[in-house]
């Protein structure tokens, strides 16, 4: 398991391809699932977004993620989780986030990316800054993933 | 007892300032600690984080922990 806070930008697909070729072995699992989130040039209404300043709380953020991640190791029967997160100045298109997972079949790699985004994203100490020509605003809330609220009715009702 | 205070985001904007360090008497609370810092009442949806981990306003602080004050979190 590995979890980076890093400033710099980078390319999710290569990172995933090296992680996989260092850490996970050919012919050793039979599902990777990934999740990458990027910056968008609009949201909430605002259009025309020129960059964005993403601040965190330096240790707090890497240890609640590395926490999320073992969780996830611990409560799916998954092999190994990656993730790399920016921080500072972001622009329109760059990859803000990474989420990567391995195991031997999809259900458990899906599960386990979903929960891992979900709770980085409504958990860890980050706080988006948006700017665009109007000047800047602190975005206020994340979205909602209503397919994982579904589920969690779903688990629920069962129960 | 000495408490290290961080304010991020909006409420760093709101407080003036990213960081303190403030002397606050033995079994305060985090609730305590708020008062001693702010002229208003804590926001309703403030985050609290003691040496880095989630808490509440009851929580009893300790001398030297590091407290955080912050909105919801934007991440991903």
């Amino acid at each position: 398991m590995k979890v980076i806070v890093q400033e710099a930008a980078f390319d999710p697909w290569k990172e995933v391809c090296e992680y996989q070729e260092e850490h996970i072995g050919a012919g050793k699992h039979g599902a990777s699932v990934t999740f990458i989130g990027s910056m968008r040039d609009f949201n909430d209404g605002v259009e025309g977004l020129s960059n964005m300043y993403l601040d965190h709380y330096p240790g707090m953020t890497e240890k609640h993620i590395e926490r999320v991640c073992q969780d996830a190791l611990d409560k799916w029967d998954v092999m190994d989780a990656f993730v790399i997160h920016r921080v500072g100045d972001i622009s329109p298109n760059d990859a803000i986030v990474l989420v990567a997972v391995w195991s031997e079949h999809r259900a458990m790699a899906f599960d386990a990316c979903r929960f891992i985004i979900n709770d980085l994203k409504h958990r860890a100490p980050f706080w988006k800054r948006e700017a665009n020509e109007q000047g800047e605003r602190w975005v206020e809330g994340n979205t909602v993933d209503e397919v994982a609220d579904q589920h969690s009715d779903m688990a629920k009702r069962a129960s | 007892m000495k408490i290290a205070v961080k304010y991020f985001a909006s409420m760093r904007d709101t407080m003036g300032k990213a960081d303190e360090s403030v002397e606050i008497s033995e079994n305060a609370s985090v609730s305590d600690l708020w008062s001693s810092v702010a002229e208003s009442s804590m926001p309703e949806n403030t985050l609290i984080a003691v040496n880095m981990e989630y808490t509440d306003a009851a929580h009893a602080l300790q001398d030297g922990d590091e407290v955080a004050f912050f909105p919801p979190v934007t991440g991903g």
